[in-house]
């Protein structure tokens, strides 16, 4: 009796590590530790699918953390820190504007999404009731990440965050998609991660910069 | 057997796909290119028979679900991607020509083509609401690239756009299919079982509808990006202005509808769950916000694709609007209008396509007199404007008019809306195309023949679907229109 209790704790002590962390790359300027945010990341969401894994006896689980492991934790940050090596931004440090005001819009963000995953969190069962709302919360603060970044790379990385944020909620509302399925959005993520990469060449080559200000040229007038 | 005629469907396209990524820079690339187009469309076509004949089945462990509505849709899909290969060949030849593309860039083109081609006819098929997401991502991914084919900075700047953009929809549709999975988990059990629509369609009146609310504004504003409905449209004119001409004319044909098609699945859950016409009304709000913008947008262009692009935005706005009326006789129009569309807009970039090769610009103010120089092209685009502003007797009149009417039955104050907007649509594409297609000339000879008789096939077909409608077809129109209720 008393072991639900202590995971269904760690589980919410990870649910709120990830939510700080999604905080902490909002607020980072340096293009390298947020690479090294979202590997820590990845580590919480591989660390929560275990706990869940265990409590629920879903073996498949263990798969998806694995899996979480594998690409989140290890190959995805590793082909981010070959690319700005060889892009030679390692060291690059973005100009924010205006973090405090960033980080007051993500405290309304959460809140937010707290409210409207409310009436789905009165449905969930057992250990993972109240998650789906920080899940929801750092999907948009992602989001909010997105829209706040200039340059390329750290929109990617906030884009790949945006989809840890959504695994969370795989993972702790449902306790798991279909394997199948979980296959296909890692293998989507992993693609997708290449084309980024073939982009930042791209947009290097044509524009001399990661910078994608540079790119707002497009428009009806 | 239906197991292998899928079988046969699916694997076309991706063996095609294997073969051009080896052989995809041989000066036969092109002719291979259209063989394994047309022979996916001869898939299509026996599976398509075989449904109308048997109606809806499953396939594969249940993992794939085909029935009249989407197996109209892989008909289509199927016969506008043969088309838009041939049309490919002799466009691809002149661009390379002109020496705006590489052979290797022609084999990326190939091979991400029928790539392109199977995901769509994946997403088309599943049963799964899980794969569909996954196949609907991975056919952004396949044409991302295919945006920047040309490597201009303003390509660049549309493919990262446009894989951003649907990037995040994408994502948020995700969210909406697992809280449908969250819903769905609690009725059916967890396992494999809980995201297959046959499964969902049939408790569809248990499932959770605080939940599926939600998840439905999730599915719809994540699907919806990729429709481009308003306000989530921005990155379509651009991806459509600065991609190659026959990847314009698959994105606005193909994959708007195949979009559509999955907005379309969560609908039925959605309007069984909840009981009330929450779905249908969020839908014909987008649907109606759609028309309206581009129809405003259009007479600002001065891009002949991007004015198209917002064209499309305004049709995929009314069929949204139609479904979203919902009954038999406008979930008929808009499948209908889906139809014609497709094969009119597709129509409509192959000849905008020749045109711009012919004019060197896409700056509407620079193409002059299309038919002094080259008559067929001329007229190709001259046909496929009238059709595409519902001019009878082609078939976007006849659709348009159903929805109209329907609208004025069950929403009388839409129809003032949507006949203003359609009027100032007509009035702008109308007024710039006619300096473009009559008058002075300005346009050069190609060095290639152009390929034009996949236009005047569409066109004809765009005429016959407004003169006649065979009875089988309708038939089936209204058998599909039974299934999404």
């Amino acid at each position: 009796m008393t072991q639900v209790p202590f995971t269904l704790q760690f589980i919410n002590l990870l649910a709120a590590l990830l939510l700080l962390i999604v905080f902490a790359m909002l607020a980072q300027r340096r293009i390298l530790s947020l690479i090294n945010l979202f590997a820590l990341q990845g580590f919480v969401l591989a660390l929560s699918t275990f706990v869940v894994a265990y409590t629920t006896r879903q073996h498949h689980l263990y798969y998806s953390a694995a899996l979480t492991l594998l690409l989140k934790v290890l190959v995805l940050p590793l082909l981010l820190h070959r690319l700005i090596r060889r892009l030679n931004v390692r060291w690059d440090v973005e100009t924010l504007i205006n973090i405090p005001t960033t980080m007051l819009v993500g405290i309304a963000l959460v809140i937010f999404a707290f409210n409207l995953a409310a009436p789905i969190s009165q449905l969930a069962q057992g250990i993972t009731r109240g998650l789906i709302g920080i899940a929801l919360a750092s999907v948009l603060l992602s989001l909010l990440m997105m829209l706040t970044r200039r340059k390329a790379i750290s929109q990617v990385v906030a884009f790949l965050s945006l989809e840890n944020g959504l695994f969370f909620a795989a993972t702790s509302a449902t306790q798991g998609m279909p394997l199948v399925v979980e296959l296909g959005i890692a293998l989507d993520v992993l693609v997708a991660t290449f084309i980024f990469g073939i982009f930042f060449f791209q947009i290097r080559e044509t524009f001399d910069s990661l910078d994608i200000s540079h790119m707002e040229k497009l428009k009806d007038d | 057997m239906i197991d292998l005629q899928l079988l046969a469907l699916l694997l076309i396209p991706l063996f095609g796909s294997g073969m051009l990524a080896v052989f995809g820079s041989r000066p036969w690339a092109a002719e291979l290119n259209s063989l394994m187009s047309g022979c996916t469309f001869v898939a299509s076509v026996v599976l398509a028979m075989r449904v109308i004949d048997s109606g809806p089945q499953v396939a594969f462990n249940e993992q794939f679900f085909i029935d009249q509505f989407n197996v109209f849709l892989v008909a289509l899909t199927a016969f506008v991607a043969f088309t838009t290969s041939l049309f490919s060949r002799p466009y691809m030849r002149i661009e390379q020509h002109h020496g705006k593309l590489s052979v290797s860039m022609l084999h990326l083109y190939y091979s991400m083509y029928q790539l392109f081609t199977f995901t769509m006819l994946v997403a088309l098929t599943t049963n799964n609401m899980g794969i569909l997401w996954v196949a609907m991502e991975a056919a952004t991914l396949t044409t991302v690239l295919l945006v920047s084919l040309y490597r201009t900075p303003a390509s660049l700047e549309a493919a990262w756009k446009y894989f951003i953009l649907c990037g995040v929809g994408i994502a948020l549709a995700l969210f909406g299919t697992i809280l449908l999975y969250f819903a769905a988990e609690r009725v059916l059990g967890e396992g494999g079982t809980a995201l297959l629509w046959t499964h969902l369609n049939q408790v569809k009146g248990e499932l959770e509808p605080t939940v599926l609310k939600l998840a439905f504004i999730f599915l719809l504003v994540g699907y919806g990006t990729k429709i481009g409905l308003v306000p989530l449209h921005s990155w379509l004119p651009d991806a459509h202005a600065e991609g190659p001409t026959p990847v314009s004319a698959v994105l606005s044909g193909l994959l708007l509808n195949v979009a559509l098609c999955a907005v379309m699945r969560s609908k039925v859950l959605v309007d069984g769950s909840l009981g009330t016409h929450f779905a249908g009304n969020l839908m014909m709000g987008f649907g109606l916000l759609s028309v309206v913008v581009a129809a405003l947008f259009l007479s600002r262009q001065k891009d002949i694709k991007r004015m198209f692009a917002y064209s499309s935005i305004e049709h995929m706005g009314l069929i949204t609007f139609a479904f979203g009326m919902g009954g038999p006789v406008a979930t008929f129009a808009a499948m209908l209008h889906m139809t014609v569309h497709s094969l009119t807009k597709s129509a409509i970039f192959f000849a905008v396509g020749h045109a711009v090769q012919k004019a060197g610009t896409q700056q509407m103010e620079n193409i002059r007199g299309l038919l002094q120089v080259s008559p067929t092209v001329g007229w190709g685009l001259a046909l496929g404007t009238f059709a595409i502003l519902g001019m009878p007797p082609f078939g976007v009149f006849a659709s348009e008019f159903l929805i109209i009417t329907t609208a004025m039955h069950e929403y009388p104050w839409t129809t003032p809306v949507l006949l203003i907007a359609l009027g100032i649509a007509f009035a702008s594409i109308f007024g710039k195309m006619q300096p473009i297609v009559f008058g002075e000339t300005t346009v050069k000879p190609l060095p290639h023949p152009p390929a034009l008789i996949p236009v005047f096939v569409h066109l004809l077909l765009v005429l016959m679907l407004g003169l006649y409608m065979p009875p089988y077809l309708a038939d089936w129109y209204r058998q599909a229109a039974a299934l999404l209720g």
